[in-house]
């Protein structure tokens, strides 16, 4: 698997930094993606992959969950161009891409990110991304951005 | 054996309103503002206070029923009730879960209300200023998705990329507010007219919603009081009837990072269902409808999910004509509701409907018996609530 990482952030520095959730929930998705890995939760009974992630399996209930590895490859299921700041730290930053991504190879989970390049660029509904690591080593996180599939 | 349910057993007998303000400008702290709304409910049903005996309210409203009853010197009170959730997804609910009360005898004279100044608390249209974001809000923020607007524009895209639909249906619910809202002195926006050119030119917010497809922000404060229709003959206003009243959310809406399997809803697909079963009524019967607009994508899908218009049938459904007083096939939001007359959290919406029943709205729907309220659209969980003279 190819990754893909790049130098500067998608958005300016300041919005609120991700952190892992304090009851453990999701601590190994947000270490996976610093070390560039994709992971999403998935099921030791019945195989199924879900995301967010949760304490049970949605489908079969079972609490024996995992994590796996995915390829950072996705389609664009919906997307939003942003144009209005809502934070300070946006104010020159707009308008800006934000997608969300389903991924084939696990069930179709959902993901959110920002789609790079250049914001006015043309969003097609079904078309292919591949995901983006990028790196906040100051504030110690990871995170999953997406770039169309040339 | 009577029958289970709620039906036709409960009525709202009085409604208060403060007036409306735009975000800051109320004079009054929140709290005062959920006094006056209140005391305004009790003299409009011809009630007195002491009378009072319950509170409903919902989206975390800060002003608690035991400091209100407090502040009011009532005796005792037999019901306090929060509905869960954020936006304005309670707001029928709230009522509803009145009704419940006051048709099981834990209450006789319940207060369903909404207080809300986002100029003293902070306004809903702004993202979080934290330094950190933990589940779920860290799968959305740090990619500066922070504001309702934001967060609901991603589903509204993809129900008009499924079916197909056009600008001109969100054009078309937003102009809707805005005509009526010219008719009600009460309204913000009363004497500011919206044309379709003002609504096309106007700044984007996040697309696919231009600034007037977007609720206000207001300070204020709404109230309505729920009694059993026998109560209400001793009163002063003639009773809407709550025919029924239906809450909920359907399958895992509440899925973290925008995970719900059905996507592009407002989320009363189980809510509308049972409410016209609890009702007894279709869609055709009724007559006008308030459809909480926190975004016009918000209504659409609302109006379709609610049985007006299949999702095929919105281009044509959702115009100006069919959705204004007097001509309308179904005059929506008659007082300007959340986009033009306050963002009073959809608890406006409520009054109105009663008012269509009284036969004192600002834009009047000729011989109106039945009313519906849809409340809180893509937010989990919704409500609605149906209304009859």
């Amino acid at each position: 698997m190819t990754t893909k990482t790049m130098r500067d952030s998608y958005l300016p520095p300041g919005l609120p930094a991700p952190r892992p959730s304090p009851d453990g929930l999701d601590a190994p998705f947000w270490a996976a993606a610093k070390r560039h890995e994709l992971l999403v939760q998935r099921c030791n009974a019945c195989n199924g992959s879900q995301w967010g992630p949760e304490f049970i399996c949605f489908r079969c209930r079972s609490f024996d969950l995992r994590w796996e590895r995915v390829a950072g490859r996705g389609r664009i299921f919906s997307w939003e161009r942003i144009w209005h700041p809502v934070h300070p730290a946006l104010k020159d930053a707009c308008p800006y891409l934000v997608v969300l991504v389903e991924l084939p190879d696990a069930d179709n989970v959902r993901m959110v990110g920002n789609l790079l390049g250049d914001a006015m660029q043309q969003v097609e509904i079904g078309g292919a991304v591949e995901a983006v690591f990028e790196d906040h080593p100051d504030e110690d996180f990871t995170l999953v951005q997406w770039r169309v599939v040339e | 054996m009577t029958e289970p349910g709620i039906k036709d057993k409960t009525a709202i007998v009085g409604i208060g309103e403060t007036r409306y303000y735009k975000r800051g400008a109320a004079p009054t702290p929140e709290f005062q503002l959920a006094l006056e709304a209140i005391l305004l409910a009790v003299e409009d049903a011809g009630l007195t206070v002491e009378q009072i005996d319950g509170f409903a309210s919902y989206s975390n409203d800060r002003n608690d029923p035991t400091r209100l009853a407090a502040a009011l010197g009532l005796p005792q009170i037999g019901f306090s009730n929060m509905f869960w959730g954020g936006g304005g997804g309670g707001g029928s609910g709230a009522v509803g879960n009145a009704a419940a009360a006051v048709a099981a005898g834990y209450a006789k004279y319940v207060v369903a209300y909404r207080s809300l100044a986002q100029g003293q608390f902070g306004r809903f249209g702004q993202g979080s200023q934290a330094k950190a974001s933990t589940y779920p809000m860290s799968y959305t923020q740090p990619y500066g998705l922070l504001s309702p607007a934001q967060t609901f524009a991603m589903r509204v895209r993809r129900f008009m990329y499924d079916h197909n639909i056009g600008h001109d249906a969100l054009a078309a619910i937003s102009l809707a507010s805005y005509h009526h809202a010219q008719f009600n002195p009460r309204a913000i926006m009363y004497g500011r007219p919206l044309s379709r050119e003002d609504y096309d030119n106007a700044r984007w917010i996040v697309e696919p919603f231009r600034l007037f497809d977007c609720c206000q922000e207001n300070d204020g404060a709404a109230a309505v009081i729920v009694t059993t229709p026998e109560r209400a003959r001793d009163l002063r206003q003639k009773p809407a009837i709550i025919m029924a009243a239906a809450q909920g959310s359907f399958y895992r809406q509440g899925a973290p990072a925008h995970n719900a399997p059905d996507y592009g809803t407002s989320n009363f697909k189980g809510v509308a269902p049972l409410l016209y079963e609890l009702a007894g009524i279709a869609p055709k019967d009724v007559q006008v409808a308030q459809v909480y607009e926190n975004f016009t994508g918000g209504v659409l899908m609302s109006l379709v999910e609610h049985g007006f218009c299949s999702p095929d049938e919105a281009n044509e459904f959702c115009t100006v004509e069919n959705l204004t007083w007097p001509q309308g096939k179904l005059p929506i939001n008659t007082s300007g509701g959340n986009l033009a007359e306050c963002y009073m959290h959809g608890l406006e919406l409520i009054t109105e409907a009663v008012r269509q029943i009284r036969g004192t709205s600002t834009c009047q729907v000729q011989d109106c018996k039945i009313s519906l309220v849809a409340s809180g659209p893509m937010v989990s969980p919704v409500s609605s609530l149906i209304l009859r003279a």
